[in-house]
């Protein structure tokens, strides 16, 4: 049952009506019921997954929770008679108690994660080591939707109580809530339970206001998707496909694919929060305007802004300042030149978040060459950042409209370029067709009536075009006002609704159905 | 405190660290610094910042950081 299909649309307003109309007390439980629903629909089977992982994490966190108070309570009643020495001796047992306890959680619960996602990945690299004669067979195991996404949110909730920033939630089902929010089970975002329970699990009046807005965005959201996303897939599709499309059509499928893949991600994240919204829940933001970025570093802190939090909390900073990392630091330091003794903990540590990011998107080594290439372009501009302060600086450019045009362009363009690997999905491929951009300056196939015969005709470049100056242009009123459904909802309160309208009829008239309309996976869905 | 100022002021020398209070929302120290700063407290004063305390709230003033690590070295 995908955001976009017919059926998702019918639950959606029938698991709304129901949540205003059934007592407040109860809400959560409605909620409850609604995704597990939603999750048996898509597989029955999946819910034995979310099932262990759910009934795992919390009974560890509890047992983690314990052993925090044991502490708490043994050192509050034996202070007096404990020195500063014997105390950090007993919070020591304490800690390496609770890590086991930890270390059981995350070894089960990635376990599962990496025996039915990476299982294949693994035998095939093998095999390629193999003849054919002794290749191993590749098992048939299923991935559950949103696997990846719910097993790291879950781990953040364990890792949080561990840490004695979040106490344990002693409800089992009000956890298995916050681990199966239907909304945000297939792409995220990634929620902190600390940020998300209380609205999650609160009770919430019909507000007209919270109601509108959160149908606005997912209107916003559908549009971006249905519209926009569904429309250009085709020739994206088209362009990467047989390897024909070289020199400046890779510099098109490139443009195109960077537009669909923010339309498709946006898109549905506006829908989940847009929904979550509607029922006064307060979900993380995922992205804060990506493409207005000056720096690929700026980028990645607007781009999927949750994982890269989940990246930074629990793997960046653990790895750089645990006890192996500041010897090695330290070791460095009398055997190194400093600069490199000061940056060798931050980008060993970097080089292991994006090598796991890349794993996280796919098995597959493409995703991995993805991530490490993040990892690289980061560093270099890491290490040109002195040069260009001292640009800056020399002509006087930082702040200026068309010096930060160029910043933002140069952004687009970089990212969108690492971004191929995701596109070809074959790494000599895609440097390849990246190759060829720079060797086949073929321009004049632009307008020879090629970019009318890959699947997109001129009615739709037209309502593509359009699209792209609408999200830009709500894109930048963002920059300048902050929340742009304000400008609408604060005129006479007929002009919100007359926009709400407006975008259900573009969206119903001009999104890309087709004949025999067969609802399009979100991107985002695989993980 | 004094100390800390060196080694902060060591890493930026423009900023005056005596009254900046937004040092990480306002972005004055990334996660190079950070962490840097992290092993260089260890080395100094022998106090070791767990992830768990590494919170824009512990890092946005010199004074908030010191606290820290005293909290850290009575702990």
């Amino acid at each position: 049952m995908l955001f976009n299909s017919l059926p998702f649309v019918c639950f959606l307003a029938a698991t709304l009506i129901l949540y205003y109309l059934v007592p407040k007390k109860t809400q959560w439980i409605l909620l409850l019921a609604a995704s597990y629903v939603f999750y048996w629909i898509a597989d029955w089977r999946y819910l034995i997954f979310i099932g262990v992982t759910t009934v795992s994490v919390w009974l560890l966190a509890l047992k983690i929770e314990s052993i925090n108070k044991e502490q708490t309570d043994y050192i509050k009643q034996n202070k007096a008679s404990m020195s500063k020495e014997d105390r950090q001796a007993y919070k020591g047992r304490m800690k390496a108690k609770r890590w086991k306890y930890l270390l059981i959680c995350l070894i089960f619960n990635l376990g599962i994660l990496s025996v039915t996602k990476y299982t294949n990945f693994v035998i095939n690299n093998i095999n390629s080591f193999l003849s054919e004669a002794k290749a191993l067979r590749m098992v048939d195991i299923i991935v559950p939707m949103g696997i990846s996404l719910y097993t790291i949110q879950s781990l953040s909730y364990v890792i949080d109580v561990y840490r004695g920033k979040q106490e344990a939630q002693h409800n089992l089902f009000k956890f298995a809530l916050f681990v199966s929010f239907f909304p945000q089970l297939v792409q995220g975002p990634i929620s902190r339970y600390g940020d998300l329970a209380p609205t999650l699990l609160g009770e919430h009046d019909f507000d007209r206001k919270t109601v509108s807005y959160g149908l606005m965005r997912v209107l916003w959201g559908y549009f971006k998707k249905v519209v926009i996303a569904d429309r250009i897939i085709t020739g994206v599709t088209t362009l990467i496909t047989g390897g024909e499309y070289t020199g400046i059509y890779v510099f098109v499928a490139m443009l195109f694919y960077a537009f669909e893949l923010y339309c498709d991600f946006t898109g549905g994240i506006d829908i989940t929060i847009g929904i979550a919204e509607a029922m006064g829940i307060k979900v993380a933001e995922n992205f804060n305007l990506p493409y207005l970025s000056k720096n690929i570093k700026e980028y990645w802190k607007r781009w999927h802004i949750t994982m890269g939090t989940w990246f930074t909390d629990y793997i960046f900073y653990p790895i750089s300042v645990c006890r192996p990392m500041l010897k090695l630091t330290k070791w460095s330091k009398n055997h190194l030149p400093r600069a490199v003794a000061r940056r060798l903990p931050v980008y060993l540590s970097s080089f292991v978040v994006w090598l796991a990011t890349g794993v996280w998107h796919g098995a597959a080594w493409n995703f991995i060459v993805w991530g490490l290439m993040n990892f690289v372009v980061i560093m270099i501009s890491q290490e040109l950042e002195p040069l260009y302060s001292r640009f800056h600086k020399r002509f006087n450019v930082k702040g200026k409209a068309p010096y930060e045009a160029f910043q933002i362009i140069r952004t687009i363009l970089l990212m969108s370029m690492i971004r191929m690997f995701d596109c070809y999905r074959n790494v000599p491929l895609t440097f390849k067709m990246v190759g060829s951009m720079f060797t086949s300056f073929n321009v004049g196939r632009l307008f020879d009536g090629s970019l009318l015969s890959i699947g997109l005709s001129a009615s739709d470049y037209a309502v593509l075009f359009v699209g792209f100056a609408v999200v830009l242009t709500v894109s930048l009123l963002k920059r300048k006002h902050g929340e742009v459904r304000d400008l609408f909802y604060n005129k006479p309160y007929f002009a919100f609704y007359n926009v709400m309208a407006v975008l259900l009829v573009v969206i119903l008239v001009f999104g890309a159905y087709g004949t025999g309309y067969d609802a399009t996976q979100f991107i985002y869905n695989q993980f | 405190m004094e100390e800390l100022l060196e080694i902060l002021t060591d890493m930026h020398p423009d900023v005056d660290f005596t009254t900046a209070t937004n040092l990480v929302d306002d972005r004055i120290l990334d996660s190079l610094d950070i962490v840097s700063l992290i092993t260089e407290i260890d080395d100094q004063f022998d106090v070791v910042i767990p992830p768990e305390e590494i919170i824009p709230e512990n890092f946005n003033s010199a004074e908030a950081l010191f606290e820290l690590i005293t909290r850290l070295e009575e702990e």
